[in-house]
């Protein structure tokens, strides 16, 4: 029970950091918008090459951007000092990360809410009938890349070159999840739309490991 | 110093054998002919690749169970032991698809997911170059390296199911694939030789690791003095 409420209360302070100065939020929401505006431009698809490389065009700009979103979440602690004043008031320090994956799935999805609209238009792909079952592969895909990435950018922090370190740690661990989340969201956006139970199923067995391998060895990435 | 002379001279001549067998004890392919033959190193590779890296899985848990930095030289040194008999296993595969399939590359399953193991390997040893304080180097990189390692079967898993163009795997495939009897025994011998070679390379790294962990602490002491 602790755990959960110490969850509620470290994700407070995620979300309230960053509503006061929103700076993440709009700065990943810009970065996307500019990788999905070149991705365009570069290739300028036709509405069926927009169904089938759209997909994977919006999950390779997630990604990208995720792996430089994640970056904060722990160097904000470092630059502070807090991170050793956090790890004293919590009795189990799992409630860190899972506080900080939770924090960055819902920034992450909150940039993939409003981009999905401009991403329809731009690509002229219709979101709209399949709508639940997007957001349940954004849901489980995103999950999957906070998951891993909350626990790399802890790695990460600690090195030298970080900022290009994350993303070489990050990008080849999620090959997994860029893969389905692709398949599942290009079958979704088919011109006979289908739910890809495989996929889907494929995405939660992938959090489950990754969530389960953080809570066995999540404490040890947080040693000072 | 003479053990591991003897040892060397001791692969080297299982080595020469299995070449041997792969060239001369193996029959020819009936479709393939000869090029198949690059086989027994190409797939006896991959497997000594996978073992090197299983190894270092096992050095990473006990390393951050135990703390004991000999489990961080054991881990360092299987993957890159691993890192390099994956690396002959992608310069083999072009060689033996451009014949065959007429192509150099193809984004097929297994070689697809062998590049992207070859990537988290990459990754882990980029990492440890990157952090300065031994003991920390060796915490974290143990943890990437079981996070990777966990990630190989859904790597292997989502390219299997979901980028599939084929060829069906030969060993350990579908019903209706298969080697010929005598074609496994060589390749099992050869898979023999290349486990001897990997000891043999991982014992010698793990050495010069050890070395190298002594003279940091060396120095450790002496800018502490």
């Amino acid at each position: 029970m602790s755990l959960l409420a110490n969850t509620t209360v470290l994700l407070g302070k995620e979300i309230r950091t960053e509503y006061r100065s929103r700076e993440l939020l709009t700065t990943t929401f810009v970065f996307i918008l500019i990788v999905m505006f070149m991705f365009s431009i570069t290739f300028q698809p036709t509405s069926d090459e927009s169904r089938r490389i759209g997909p994977g065009l919006l999950w390779l700009a997630f990604l990208f951007a995720a792996s430089l979103m994640l970056q904060h979440c722990f160097l904000r602690e470092q630059h502070n000092d807090t991170l050793s004043a956090l790890r004293l008031s919590v009795s189990d320090p799992f409630a860190i990360l899972l506080a900080k994956l939770a924090a960055n799935t819902l920034f992450l999805l909150l940039t993939e809410l409003f981009l999905l609209p401009i991403f329809a238009l731009m690509y002229n792909v219709p979101v709209v009938r399949v709508l639940h079952w997007l957001a349940l592969a954004f849901f489980l895909g995103s999950l999957g890349i906070s998951i891993a990435g909350t626990a790399l950018s802890a790695i990460s922090a600690q090195a030298r070159m970080r900022e290009l370190l994350l993303p070489v740690l990050m990008l080849p661990l999620l090959t997994p999840i860029l893969i389905v989340s692709t398949e599942v969201t290009k079958s979704l956006l088919d011109r006979a739309p289908h739910v890809q139970w495989k996929g889907i199923g494929f995405l939660g067995v992938f959090d489950l490991i990754f969530l389960t391998a953080l809570w066995l060895f999540g404490e040890y990435l947080l040693e000072e | 110093m003479v053990k591991s002379v003897l040892a060397a001279a001791a692969v080297f001549l299982l080595l020469g054998a299995a070449a041997y067998a792969s060239f001369f004890i193996a029959p020819t392919d009936a479709k393939q002919g000869l090029i198949y033959r690059i086989l027994f190193l190409h797939v006896a590779s991959a497997w000594t690749g996978l073992t090197a890296f299983f190894i270092s899985f096992v050095a990473n848990l006990l390393y951050v169970w135990r703390r004991q930095p000999r489990w961080d030289w054991l881990g360092v040194s299987a993957a890159e032991v691993g890192l390099a008999f994956t690396t002959v296993v992608l310069v083999t595969g072009p060689i033996w698809a451009h014949p065959v399939w007429g192509i150099w590359w193809t984004w097929s399953p297994r070689l697809t997911s062998t590049f992207v193991l070859w990537l988290l390997y990459v990754s882990f040893l980029l990492l440890r170059t990157l952090i300065e304080e031994p003991e920390r180097r060796a915490l974290l990189s143990a943890l990437f390296g079981i996070f990777a390692f966990i990630d190989v079967p859904l790597v292997f898993g989502s390219i299997r199911w979901w980028r599939d163009q084929h060829p069906q795997p030969v060993v350990m495939g579908e019903p209706g694939s298969g080697l010929d009897p005598l074609m496994y025994k060589v390749l099992f011998f050869s898979w023999f030789a290349m486990l001897a070679l990997m000891t043999l390379l991982i014992r010698q790294r793990f050495r010069v690791e050890a070395m190298r962990g002594d003279l940091e602490t060396m120095q450790g002491e002496m800018e502490a003095a």
